[in-house]
């Protein structure tokens, strides 16, 4: 195929006030005109930085940009002036950001949005670009582009947003599109359609795609090749099926066995010990080094080059040397098999009695002028105790809603909540919040800022009193840091010291200092990275097992749900469609919305992902809310009407009868 | 391993420039001895307070307000002692001197030689042993005397006021937002009142009830200075009221008097230094002003405003009197600035341009 596009040794540095930060370090590789490239990383792995520095969108200073070449069609990006960087924006190379809401001007029209970049880079009439403009809004899929390009960008859900984002990017027909991590801030059914649109789009078009995200399931979904980046290098690129059906780093190898599958449950997450390390002093040989389980003696001393593993794949491991032998490579794979045995050990949950019991809960905030926002609205479900309870949904269904009623942050507006049987309205509100904890979703704005860790944790204890002196105190932090897998030497930092997957395991240690029964935890991981997610999943699996917690798990992830959850309910606009046991629910979902829900996980294997039918086409066309739920199996139970239970009743047993 | 790196850790690897000789055969091996505490954290410790310093340190004007401002106070609390005149010590032989200093009299073009506007030299002319740095003024007063007493009552009242409003306005304001609903309504209304009215006509009017002094001056400037900084507060705390670790300590059972004092207003320090900070220079411009127009400090109390006010009098024939007390309050005003400009970006990177 033909590049279009080649970088060699591109480097991008910051230079702050607390030193140097190399966020790209030494990159090179090629986009062949008409492909999607995927570049995946964690946050921090320089592949925004990357992207953007491609048509020099990074700001100098602070950021100086370093390197051979960016060859585009015969010429050097690199050595471009401002005003041929302008012209090369938008016309040849344009980029798609991660937030449609703010890469949308609230206060123009979508029109006079769309049309800017079409007048800026073509002598054509007004009219003529408001033509163009229709057009690209009917190909990105906005029905009735006529009326809707007169709006305002408030006027356009997420997903309209994005697509419109990504209309001003097409609009003057560009050769390469960098789509930086465009589905992130959408939910899973919107992103599904998202991601169609760019395949279409490519397909349609023959446009290059450089496709950033952190999301494994996605890069199966779309990319043809992949590129992984690690601390500012590109550590692994190859084509997709290579990548992940024959990864050679082994901080690939990781990730891969960090994500959950949906299709097998009860294989352990593999996690990746550690964060990445600070780019201010990147480590002498292989950065991954230090996280690695089994590392050689060279990766500490020597950055490795990129070997080839086949024609289109490479990888930058000394794994991959001659030298390394056959013994070695058995002693790595033992290391490897015994820290999997280790996890593998998963006993059967025994449910015990009924702990939390919710009776058609109702939460309306007032948001004025008569204007009643009803996020909660007639929930009921059960929690046993010692098991994990899953709460899935997009945003905005009152998932969190619900979770904050149960530690009593809003006052209910209508329904009941038991604990152990008693009316949580009427319980002594000191004993209530030490049995009930919570675990908060940003790692950053959940720890005060101004406090040390010590007394972020013993803050529960300082207000229940559960210490005697300042040695027990100390004495009691030290245990949860340990316990929480953290340093408890570190007592004395400060939250910012730390990086996102610690600090959400201060926060799991602050929780866990009342000795709680039930915990209530509300997206505890949609803000970290994937090697990071397996971390804190894993130490809520084993707090569990030791100290019988029980669990309400919220979040939007449906694959960790799943892998967490023993029972899962979903949510949809304040009020529970369905809820079964997590198996039951992924292999026989009744309602479409949890069947339109489930088709839209990418799933990060690629041969699955371009095969997979079941419930792909599902959508649902949100009628049924207005059900009750009925039983339609055992423990399994719908929101629907008295027909549809029967038409559910009678579809299972046929498929019973079929398998 | 050890070895290794000491001989080989210095050199910058480059994929290609590792010579092939290098790579032994023992370096293919499984580390296994390595110390694997991935969770150490290898910088120092650094508190929030000590971050600002180090980023308020490399912003070169937000240090020399700060010398400034260090200098200036100096000045007002030692200057009066530098030499042997009173401040309301009265000798009509002597008075409207020019500026007279050892060693930079023989400086011509500085004019601190004690020679007047027609180039006399008045020390000669009336007889007048010794210097005075910053010259008389008409009652014969020291004029260095009287400025450095001036600006440490004009930033006695500017440290008080100040100290007022923020005590005030961080009650008012925290209460306000923390309770938010109709307890909110009320008191912004209150405040909506306040700013409505003239602030001159309010201090105008209190100054005519009370007598000038300082204390009067300085309530008039609180009664209605405070209401900015209540709704820096109120804006700060309504915004972390919200924030999950607040939220975290409301299910851990902590009551009101802890999340105000120990969560939010801790959290809110910054703007309330750099507003305090820009509290300080108007409350001395304002006081200068008062008495400039003559409602502020009566004779023979020195302030800034009153040592402007009685050299304005003489500004085309002794134009020292004016010079040396007008560039003071001008340091004054800039340096704070300088400094709460600097305090902003160091507390709230993100403000940075």
């Amino acid at each position: 195929m033909d590049k279009i596009l080649s970088v060699k040794n591109l480097s991008v540095s910051f230079d702050t006030y607390a030193g140097v930060v190399q966020a790209v370090r030494n990159v090179s590789f090629d986009l062949d005109k008409g492909e999607t490239l995927a570049i995946v990383g964690e946050s921090g792995s320089g592949k925004s930085v990357m992207s953007k520095s491609l048509m020099g969108l990074i700001p100098q200073p602070p950021g100086k940009i370093d390197g051979e070449y960016i060859q585009y069609k015969n010429e050097n990006i690199l050595s471009f002036s401002k005003g041929k960087l302008r012209k090369l924006r938008g016309s040849e190379i344009s980029i798609v950001f991660q937030d449609p809401m703010t890469s949308l001007n609230p206060t123009m029209t979508v029109k006079n949005q769309i049309i800017e970049g079409i007048l800026t880079h073509n002598r054509i009439s007004k009219k003529k670009a408001v033509a163009r403009a229709i057009e690209l809004l009917g190909l990105v899929g906005i029905h009735e582009p006529e009326k809707r390009i007169n709006q305002y960008p408030h006027q356009f859900s997420g997903g309209m947003q994005q697509r419109v984002v990504i209309a001003m990017a097409l609009a003057c027909d560009p050769e390469i599109l960098i789509a930086d991590e465009p589905t992130t801030a959408l939910d899973v059914t919107v992103q599904a359609q998202v991601i169609d649109l760019f395949k279409k789009i490519q397909k349609e078009r023959g446009t290059s795609i450089v496709f950033i995200t952190h999301d494994l399931g996605v890069v199966a979904n779309i990319a043809d090749r992949v590129a992984v980046m690690y601390a500012g290098k590109i550590v692994e690129i190859g084509k997709v099926e290579e990548i992940f059906y024959n990864p050679s780093h082994p901080y690939t190898k990781g990730l891969l066995k960090a994500m959950p599958n949906l299709r097998d449950s009860n294989s352990r997450l593999m996690s990746i010990p550690g964060s990445p390390p600070n780019l201010m002093h990147p480590p002498a040989g292989d950065a991954f080094a230090l996280r690695n389980k089994a590392p050689l003696k060279i990766d500490f001393l020597y950055h490795p080059p990129m070997f080839k593993v086949t024609d289109t794949h490479e990888a930058a491991t000394w794994l991959l040397h001659e030298k390394v032998g056959q013994e070695v490579e058995n002693e790595i794979e033992d290391i490897l098999l015994t820290e999997e045995e280790e996890k593998e050990s998963v006993d059967q949950k025994v449910l015990g009695n009924k702990l939390l019991e919710v009776t058609d809960l109702k939460q309306h905030f007032n948001a004025g002028q008569n204007n009643e926002v009803r996020a909660v609205d007639g929930v009921s479900f059960e929690i046993y105790e010692g098991e994990t309870f899953g709460l899935v949904g997009e945003s905005g269904c009152g998932k969190s809603t619900t979770g904050r009623n149960l530690v009593n942050l809003y006052e209910a507006t209508g329904g009941e909540i038991y604990f152990k049987g008693e009316r949580l309205a009427k319980k002594n509100k000191v004993e209530l919040h030490k049995q009930i904890q919570m675990i908060f979703q940003d790692p950053y704005s959940s720890l005060n800022p101004r406090w040390t860790v010590a007394d972020i944790i013993a803050e529960g204890m300082d207000i229940h009193g559960l210490y005697k002196s300042e040695k027990e105190r100390r004495k009691k932090v030290e245990d949860l840091l340990e316990t929480v897998g953290l340093n408890p030497e570190h007592a004395t930092r400060y939250p910012h010291e730390f990086s996102g997957g610690q600090r959400q395991r201060i926060g799991i240690a602050r929780a866990l200092a009342v000795e709680p029964e039930f915990i209530v935890a509300d997206e505890p991981i949609s803000a970290l990275d994937v090697s990071i997610q397996a971390q804190v999943i894993n130490l809520l699996n084993k707090l569990q097992k030791e100290q019988g917690l029980t669990y309400l798990f919220i979040a939007h992830d449906l694959s960790m749900v799943k892998h967490i959850s023993d029972r899962v309910g979903v949510m949809y606009q304040g009020r529970m469609v369905e809820i079964a046991p997590s198996d039951e629910l992924y292999e026989n979902p009744l309602h479409p919305y949890t069947q339109s829900l489930l088709g839209a996980i990418p799933v990060p294997d690629p041969n699955s992902e371009k095969t997979r039918k079941k419930f792909k086409d599902v959508t649902w066309e949100k009628t049924g809310v207005e059900g009750e739920m009925r039983e339609v199996f055992p423990d399994h139970f719908v929101s629907c009407t008295e027909e549809e239970l029967e038409m559910y009743r009678k579809k299972g047993a046929f498929e019973l009868v079929d398998s | 391993m050890e070895s290794l790196i000491q001989e080989f850790g210095f050199l910058e690897v480059d994929e290609i420039s590792i010579p092939e000789q290098k790579l032994t055969d023992d370096l293919f091996e499984v580390e296994r001895q390595l110390d694997k505490d991935v969770e150490v954290i290898s910088q120092k410790p650094v508190s929030y307070l000590g971050d600002s310093w180090k980023r308020l340190k490399k912003n070169r004007g937000a240090i020399i307000g700060l010398v400034l401002i260090i200098i200036i106070i100096f000045l007002a609390l030692a200057g009066p002692y530098m030499n042997s005149h009173e401040f309301d010590e009265q000798n009509l032989k002597i008075s409207n001197l020019p500026p007279k200093v050892p060693a930079l009299e023989h400086v011509p073009f500085l004019g601190l030689d004690g020679k007047d506007i027609e180039g006399q030299d008045t020390y000669a002319v009336k007889n007048v042993d010794g210097y005075y740095w910053f010259g008389t003024d008409n009652l014969g007063r020291d004029v260095w005397t009287r400025v450095w007493e001036g600006t440490r009552i004009s930033l006695y009242i500017a440290f008080l006021a100040a100290l007022l409003d923020l005590l005030i306005g961080v009650t008012y304001g925290s209460i306000s937002a923390y309770y938010g609903g109709k307890i909110d309504n009320v008191m912004q209304r209150i405040i909506e009142v306040l700013i409505g009215v003239p602030n001159l006509i309010v201090i105008i009017l209190l100054i005519l009830v009370l007598q000038p002094g300082i204390v009067s001056i300085t309530l008039a400037m609180v009664i209605t200075g405070w209401v900015n900084m209540a709704r820096i507060i109120r804006g700060q705390v309504l915004k972390l009221k919200g924030q999950e670790f607040v939220l975290a300590s409301r299910t851990l059972g902590a009551g009101d008097t802890r999340l105000i004092w120990r969560h939010l207003i801790p959290n809110s320090i910054g703007p309330i230094i750099i507003t305090t900070m820009f509290t300080i220079p108007t409350a001395i411009f304002t006081e200068a002003f008062l008495s400039f127009i003559g409602l502020g400090l009566q004779p023979p109390i020195a302030s800034l405003g009153t040592i402007v006010n009685d050299g304005f009098e003489l500004i085309q024939i002794y134009p020292h009197m004016l010079m040396f007390s007008s560039i003071i309050i001008s340091l004054i005003m800039i340096s704070f600035n300088l400094l709460g400009d600097g305090l902003r970006d160091a507390f709230d990177p993100k403000m940075r341009k």
